[in-house]
């Protein structure tokens, strides 16, 4: 996750302003009912980009994915594809895009070919069935029917149908949800592959390890607005340290919050020095060591921002020991944009 | 089945061309999907086309044409029972007046023939027509026994007339009642499915022309009709000679228009249920008063006067009367207008309203 190796080949930053934008969204508002699905979004996505929103469930990527693919009407703001919109160029919009909506279940009878030749025929131009099988890497079930197709394979399959017309512009709507790791991580190839071509990719994923893998460019959304956008590595600094230390202490045991309370509660005490001052932990000493950037406390387990692990590891140590407490937990891992999110909402991105 | 006509005349440009303008075509693909896909469903097969003849045979056993019945009298002398016996309509059983009317009462014998002296009285329930008929046949036979002769020579011609059959009465109604539950079917449940697993929000984000979609679905059940029609009618035509009075092109347009309503009929069911529970119950709701009402197995005349305009104007009762027109009595298009307008009515109106409320998801 994050090693550096895989940031450094991210590519090219895209400039989001110029001529070449594929996707320039202003102002957007969407609301169901009594629910502000997205309010006031703006993006901007160049072309040959692979831009990702990522947040968690009910955070409004799926309605802004669909208000892009002309299947829900805006209620404010403007839409531009391509320089088209969807009030009067809908017809070439839908030739030129490739979708993958969520849940699609293609008819169980059908098989993968007969599929792909019914939406190949949708499109004036395109690839020819038999390359779509090929990208999708489902040579060996171009006969199966539907029905008899994994997971992994039904989704490839519904990537393929959006590739049939090869699509300058193509929208994946979580794409990996459901996945076991292998399928997932089989998708993330053909996606990487489809990269590569230059196509442009608007992907959405609730997974950050998905989004830091694939994208160029994310934007974080939470209750239907962008609270952060960049590169992920960009991102992943504003958390301050290139690594996270977690930490839970045994003894003694802090009043007011029992010993039994979940490892990544969804309560979220934010930054609380307020749960820290019933510890005897003297967070000040911690953040005193060189390279520890913050502090926080989540359900008992502590939290350091490091960005000199291999020096400040030891010293975290020596600090605890120097007050008595005993570790019952420790680990780190390389910062991700989880713990962005984190660090902006005081949330975990899992919780709903 | 394009596949390998391509094959085997692949040298052949313009059969290319053509082939490959199929394939890309995707109203013909579209078409194709649909029908392959109801083919690979086993029950929709059986419904189609083998429930309907499994109909016909037990309907056709069940209301079999026997020979006349021979009806049981009874008399209460020896002299009249052998004069009733010499007649092969009756049989004729001797008993005394008491076991006869008991005999009557519970329905053993139709008629009680009693001599008193030089008379004969009959015994019989003029309501019922065996009943009528032992008592026209007995007074014959007494007659003729006791040594009457006609005035006219009369000589018999049997002839046993097609058309007039309960078979043939039921094969239209039967047909009408197929058309109507294979095109509502075929259509409501699929559109449903569809949009149960989101199939149809995909195809709206794809570029396929809308209307082809629906296109797509009754071309397929144009397809299907033939087959289905051909197979029942031909099972009737052979097993039960039915009659086919009218004009077939007349009967195969009337097969065709009862199709389209009943599409736009099961379209207008599936344009807003969002699950099958849903749908089922819509479809029920609208075929089964007309499984009851629409003459399917006894004539919709026999309704009350009052309930009768309403039951007319029912779809499949339009359908069926113009099929038995067609059928039985050869009745041209021209003298079907009332029947063909009703269907008509009932293929603008459901459609129209369907594509104004139809949701994709």
């Amino acid at each position: 996750m994050g090693d550096a190796a895989r940031h450094a080949n991210a590519g090219s930053m895209h400039a989001p302003e110029g001529a070449g934008a594929a996707l320039r969204i202003r102002g957007l508002k969407k609301a169901f009912a009594d629910v502000q699905a997205v309010d006031g979004i703006d993006l901007d996505v160049a072309k040959g980009e692979c831009f990702g929103l990522l947040g968690p469930n009910g955070a409004g990527k799926t309605t802004t994915i669909e208000i892009c693919e002309g299947l829900t009407a805006a209620d404010e703001g403007t839409v531009e594809l391509l320089g088209l919109n969807w009030q009067t160029g809908a017809d070439e919009l839908r030739q030129r895009i490739g979708v993958q909506l969520q849940e699609t279940q293609f008819p169980d009878k059908l098989t993968v070919e007969e599929a792909l030749r019914l939406f190949r025929s949708f499109y004036r131009n395109g690839i020819t069935v038999d390359e779509s099988i090929k990208l999708a890497q489902l040579e060996e079930k171009r006969r199966s029917r539907v029905g008899g197709l994994s997971g992994g394979q039904k989704q490839r399959l519904a990537m393929a149908t959006s590739l049939v017309g090869n699509p300058e512009l193509l929208f994946l709507d979580e794409p990996t949800t459901g996945l076991d790791p292998q399928a997932r991580r089989h998708l993330w190839d053909l996606v990487e592959e489809l990269k590569q071509a230059g196509r442009t990719i608007i992907l959405t994923t609730h997974y950050m390890d998905e989004a830091e893998r694939l994208c160029d460019r994310v934007a974080i959304m939470d209750h239907g607005k962008v609270i952060a956008m960049g590169t992920p590595k960009e991102l992943i600094a504003t958390v301050g340290g290139e690594d996270i230390v977690e930490f839970a202490v045994s003894t003694p045991v802090p009043k007011g919050e029992g010993p039994g309370a979940p490892m990544s509660g969804s309560f979220p005490p934010k930054q609380s020095l307020d749960g820290a001052s019933g510890l005897v932990l003297n967070t000040e000493a911690l953040t005193a060591i060189p390279g520890v950037q913050s502090h926080r406390v989540d359900a008992s387990v502590h939290q350091l921002s490091v960005s000199e692990l291999h020096t400040a590891v030891p010293r975290i140590f020596a600090a605890l020991e120097e007050q008595g407490l005993h570790l019952s937990e420790f680990r780190t891992h390389s910062a991700t944009l989880e713990d962005v999110f984190v660090r902006l909402t005081g949330r975990n991105l899992r919780d709903e | 089945m394009a596949q390998r006509q391509k094959r085997a005349k692949g040298g052949h440009p313009t059969v290319d061309c053509a082939m490959k303008n199929l394939e890309t075509s995707s109203l013909f693909q579209l078409t194709a999907t649909r029908l392959k896909l109801t083919l690979r469903e086993p029950e929709a097969i059986f419904w189609i086309f083998i429930f309907p003849i499994l109909l016909a045979i037990g309907l056709g056993i069940a209301f079999r044409n026997r020979p006349a019945d021979v009806l049981p009298v009874g008399a209460t002398t020896e002299q009249l029972t052998q004069a009733l016996a010499a007649d092969k309509g009756l049989k004729a059983t001797e008993m005394d007046e008491s076991a006869g009317q008991h005999a009557l009462a519970v329905g053993t014998i139709v008629l009680l023939a009693e001599q008193s002296g030089n008379e004969v009285v009959y015994r019989y329930d003029n309501t019922n027509p065996d009943a009528r008929t032992a008592r026209m046949i007995a007074g014959d036979a007494i007659q003729v026994a006791a040594g009457r002769k006609d005035v006219v020579t009369a000589a018999n011609e049997q002839v046993h007339e097609t058309g007039s059959r309960y078979i043939d009465f039921v094969v239209p109604g039967l047909l009408g009642m197929n058309l109507m539950g294979s095109a509502m079917w075929g259509l409501g449940f699929s559109i449903v499915d569809g949009r149960q697993k989101k199939l149809l929000k995909r195809l709206v984000a794809s570029p396929m022309p809308k209307w082809q979609y629906l296109a797509g679905y009754l071309m397929s059940r144009l397809v299907m009709l033939a087959v289905e029609v051909v197979v029942f009618l031909g099972f009737a035509k052979l097993v039960f000679g039915v009659p086919f009075r009218g004009a077939l092109w007349e009967l195969a347009l009337l097969c065709v228009l009862t199709s389209l309503s009943f599409s736009a009929l099961g379209l207008l069911v599936a344009s807003r249920a969002k699950t099958m529970e849903a749908v089922s119950g819509l479809m029920n709701l609208v075929m089964l008063p007309m499984w009851i009402l629409s003459g399917v197995f006894f004539s919709a005349s026999r309704f009350p006067a009052v309930i009768l305009p309403l039951v007319k104007a029912l779809p499949l009762t339009a359908a069926i009367d113009a099929l038995r027109g067609n059928m039985l009595q050869g009745t041209s298009l021209a003298q079907l207008t009332m029947p063909i307008a009703i269907l008509l009515f009932w293929f603008a109106a459901p459609f129209a309203v369907s594509i104004r409320i139809f949701r994709w998801r």
